[in-house]
């Protein structure tokens, strides 16, 4: 499976997702990783694609505002409109509700501080049938507290587009939400990093695993039966 | 893009100098700039005329104490430089220590303790851009960042916002750049009420073939600025960083006054320039490159003019500049405007080399060539404005043999201390406010990206950080970063405390499971000046130059801050140590405090032990309990080298045969303070603990000692001679939290709140 990780200046998580997919999840889904540098003219054919942290554009404006501006994301919509798995992980995540693939906004966390530690995400059981109750998987952000209006709530409720929440809220976001799906399902956005928590050797929990896995499977699955 | 720019070829004939300076004003010139009389003596004879303005600048910054360490050069040089593993040594932007099979690691520490007590943000900000990009204009990879605060009491009116502004400046800048911080150490005293410190330290990867220095070599080579676009931000930054504050009366108007000389960084520029200056390492494209730090534009074309033996000429009017109003030759030679690099390279890389820094999106232009005069001279709006010998400015650098007071006598006496009947609760509660849980300060930095922190800040001890490399053999080798410096020890005495603190830092190493390999230093101090404070520099001197030969971590790289003084009052000696070691496995490194997370496997009760040297010793000079309690003693002890080595081993061994779930070095909270702040992270724990046969339980738990705390499911078998341990009693997490000392019951939940609480 070929997973396209883009790359804005000063997405600085790029290399990250460049040494882990194929580190911890390289054999399982035979992940191979491929660059996509932001001034492209075309989008390389992947199975799967990921927007990492980081802070694209140095968070000009607003955290992600001027990344989803990029020529590139408008073919990336087209993608996702086709069904091809996305992933927006921290910034990436802010480019894909600036870029409107996915519902609400990304504010300043409710006490205005930077904040970088383990959080007990509750992964939503539809989604997630195999993973334990909570999982502890890091965040860092200053700008991580999801908002919604109440009829994008009810929406993402009655979907089930909610797929992680903060057991115990750390930033402000809206019914503690930490990571959601777009309607289809198959873009993502999520404020915790699963790939920092997917070698328990790091940190002490390899709780990020069951999200990714969730992902990629959902990519393999698209790659047998297209 | 196509290219617009245009070589700058030295014409025949040279403009006219501008105009001379008027030595009947040297009165007010020569404070001004921070140059003595006798040094302008010597600038009259290495000029063989009186100098241009712009010149008298160039003097001023590359003879300040800041650049040319003219007070401490003659100290420096006893310090212990080499050892099997130190791959490049001091006097290059960073030193660097082998790891393993090609994989070595450049790392630096350095202070920014003036700009960040004016404009404590920006002043943070700009000391963590600027170490990086010392340790990656060598061609590493930064892969840790590391930070060393000081600031005066918590009840004192300024240290509030200095903590909060420092910590939200190296958390915005270290962050955006993408850089981890997994540590540092953080601690109040009141000898800094009127001077904070903030010491930076970076450690990145490289490649032991791939190590560049900045030379500008090759005559007709071009000379290229990269970067941000130069402003009037930090003009003087270097002077300014070599003078002592008035008192805080005239505070305000310093300030002011001072406000220009602060840099003012822009991290997403940094983290453009950092991957565009490895691309460019990576793809051969330059001879020489160096990082635009203290004085700028003048001490990065001195220093690579002056390692290669050429000359430079410069145009200014090529200078990419970013105000309204043109700059000076002055002000541009002396802008500590950040994020700019000046580069050399051949007119054939040159077209290469440009596609590169347009696909960055940087601001750039040639601005010079390599001449073969050995002068560097620089020509603005048609004028000379600089024309000066590379060598002899800096080989004609002052260099002061100080007067310094004559060395103390120090006769340390064992301090026996009855406390009568103690309220444990109560003086535990004041010994973990005094010293402080400090999640508050390190969740505002990324401890994780990178995804090869091992082990960060809130393992509370050395950081373990893994590799991963393709240029390393091992697979699961890591490199574990301790930084440590007990003031209290090296103001009761310089030379022994700076022992002391290279021995922190090397037993956090240990309890890690590693072993130290070598040591940066950043020696914060007063006006050197003053022989009393002349002294305490020359003696910590000595004391390192011990510690580190025993410890076989020879110091390769480091910086000298002095004139840390407010009025008449200065900073206690704070020679701070950052020390690089290496674990040969990372998966069996041990925590110096168990973790939430980690306790889900360990189910079972653990043993508390305590492990140190046969002859039990104390002091109660460094214990925080004295500290507290106002109790002044004489009695910080000698170092046994040879026990410190064999306890590092004894550490290890065990380890091998029964993993640790973690182990820390008691040093100033004492053995109870320590074994709580292990287990503080969850309030679910029950721990019962004795006082050891035949040992003062006041002391015992309270004093400072040489041992560690280990928590472990059993005793190795076997400890090597000269090393004892001594069962303590156990901590279980059974759902229940307890603490029981010798069978009496205190408040876990009271103490664990005044322990996160300190902070605040």
């Amino acid at each position: 499976m070929r997973i396209g990780v883009f790359q804005f200046p000063a997405s600085n998580n790029f290399d990250d997702w460049m040494l882990g997919l194929p580190r911890d999840y390289g054999q399982q889904f035979s992940v191979t990783v491929q660059k996509i540098w932001h001034q492209e003219a075309e989008l390389p054919l992947c199975d799967a694609y990921i927007l990492p942290g980081g802070f694209s554009y140095g968070d000009y404006l607003r955290a992600g505002a001027i990344a989803s501006r990029s020529p590139l994301l408008l073919k990336l919509k087209v993608a996702a409109d086709a069904g091809v798995p996305i992933l927006g992980v921290c910034n990436g995540f802010q480019v894909l509700t600036e870029s409107k693939m996915l519902p609400g906004a990304l504010l300043p966390n409710a006490d205005g501080e930077f904040l970088c530690f383990y959080t007990e995400l509750i992964p939503d059981k539809s989604r997630f049938l195999l993973a334990p109750k909570t999982l502890s998987v890091p965040i860092a952000h200053g700008m991580g507290r999801y908002f919604c209006d109440q009829a994008v709530l009810e929406n993402l409720k009655n979907n089930q587009q909610i797929l992680l929440r903060y057991k115990q809220n750390p930033n402000g976001s809206t019914e503690d939400i930490a990571g959601i799906a777009n309607k289809q399902g198959n873009v993502w956005g999520m404020m915790p990093h699963p790939e920092r928590a997917s070698a328990r050797s790091i940190g002490g929990s390899s709780d990020g695993q069951w999200v990714l896995k969730e992902f990629l499977s959902m990519a393999k699955q698209r790659v047998i039966n297209p | 893009m196509t290219s617009t720019k245009t070589p700058v070829n030295m014409p025949q004939k040279l403009p006219a100098l501008a105009c001379l300076i008027d030595e009947s004003a040297l009165d007010t010139l020569l404070p001004k700039h921070k140059i003595a009389k006798d040094e302008y003596g010597i600038l009259r004879e290495v000029m063989g005329r009186a100098p241009t303005i712009s010149e008298l600048g160039v003097f001023s910054a590359m003879w300040s104490e800041h650049c040319s360490y003219k007070s401490s050069r003659v100290h420096l040089g006893r310090l212990p430089t080499q050892a099997q593993q130190v791959v490049v040594g001091p006097g290059e932007n960073a030193g660097v220590v082998h790891i393993d099979g090609d994989y070595c690691v450049a790392f630096k520490m350095e202070s920014h303790n003036h700009p960040s007590y004016l404009e404590p943000y920006h002043g943070a900000a700009t000391g963590v851009g600027g170490i990086m990009r010392d340790v990656f204009c060598m061609g590493a990879r930064p892969i840790a960042n590391f930070n060393c605060l000081r600031f005066g009491e918590k009840t004192h009116p300024k240290t509030k916002n200095l903590l909060e502004k420092v910590v939200d400046g190296i958390g915005d800048y270290g962050n955006c750049v993408g850089v981890p911080t997994v540590g540092g150490n953080l601690s109040f005293h009141k000898s800094y009420n009127g001077n904070c410190l903030v010491n930076a330290m970076t450690v990145g990867a490289i490649h032991k073939d791939r190590i560049f220095k900045g030379f500008a070599s090759g005559v007709g080579n071009y000379v290229i600025y990269v970067g941000s676009a130069t402003g009037r931000d930090g003009i003087h930054g270097a002077t300014m960083a070599s003078e002592s504050f008035a008192d805080s009366a005239d505070d305000k108007t310093k300030k002011s006054e001072n406000k220009t000389t602060i840099q003012v960084g822009d991290p997403f520029m940094e983290n453009i320039l950092l991957e565009a200056t490895l691309e460019i390492l990576d793809r051969n494209l330059v001879i020489g490159l160096q990082d635009m730090g203290a004085a700028g534009l003048t001490s990065s074309a001195v220093e690579m003019a002056g390692r290669a033996g050429n000359g430079l000429y410069l145009d200014f009017t090529r200078v990419p500049i970013r105000t309204k109003t043109p700059l000076t030759a002055y002000e541009l030679l002396l802008s500590e405007s950040q994020e700019r690099m000046l580069m050399v390279c051949t007119p054939e890389k040159w077209p290469e080399l440009e596609k590169l820094i347009q696909k960055w999106e940087l601001a750039y232009d040639i601005i010079g060539s390599v001449t073969d005069t050995a002068r560097m001279q620089v020509v603005f709006d048609g004028a000379l404005e600089v024309d000066i010998p590379v060598g002899p400015l800096t080989d004609a650098a002052p260099k002061y043999e100080r007067p310094m007071a004559a060395s103390p006598t120090y006769v340390a006496q064992n301090a026996q201390i009855s406390f009568g009947k103690l309220n444990w609760q109560k003086e535990l509660e004041e010994v973990l406010k005094a010293k402080p849980c400090h999640a508050d300060v390190y969740h505002r930095y990324d401890q994780h990206i990178g995804l090869r922190t091992i082990f960060g800040p809130e393992h509370q001890g050395a950081a373990v950080v893994w590799p991963q490399s393709d240029w390393t053999k091992n697979k699961d080798v890591g490199v574990v970063i301790s930084a440590a410096c007990e003031e209290d020890l090296t103001a009761e005495n310089a030379s022994l405390g700076t022992e002391h603190a290279v021995l922190k830092a090397a037993r956090m190493v240990y309890a890690a499971g590693g072993r130290p390999l070598a040591i940066t230093d950043c020696m914060n101090f007063g006006n050197p000046e003053d022989p009393q404070i002349m002294r305490q520099f020359s003696d910590s001197v000595d004391g390192m130059t011990i510690a580190c030969k025993e410890l076989d971590a020879p110091v390769i790289g480091g910086n000298v801050s002095l004139y840390n003084e407010t009025g008449s009052t200065s900073i206690h000696p704070t020679p701070m140590i950052g020390m690089v070691g290496k674990i040969e496995d990372v998966h069996r490194a041990i925590p110096a405090a168990l973790l939430g997370r980690y306790k889900k496997n360990t189910e079972k009760s653990i043993s508390v032990y305590w492990l140190g040297p046969d002859e039990w010793d104390h002091s109660w000079v460094g214990s925080i309990f004295a500290r507290v309690k106002g109790i002044k003693t004489n009695d910080l002890a000698a170092v046994d080298y040879g026990y410190e080595t064999t306890a590092g081993a004894a550490i290890h061994s065990w380890n091998e045969k029964t993993p640790l779930f973690a182990c820390r070095d008691v040093a100033s909270s004492g053995a109870l303070a320590t074994i709580l702040k292990m287990v503080a992270c969850s309030q679910k724990v029950a721990v019962h603990l004795n006082t050891p046969k035949e040992i003062d339980s006041h002391t015992f738990w309270l004093a400072r000692n040489q041992g560690y705390i280990a928590f472990a499911s059993e005793l190795a078998e076997a400890l090597p001679p000269g090393i004892k341990a001594l069962s303590l009693g156990e901590v279980s997490f059974t759902g229940t939290s307890e603490l029981r000392l010798d069978g009496q019951a205190l408040n876990m939940l009271n103490l664990h709140n005044a322990w996160k609480g300190g902070l605040r």
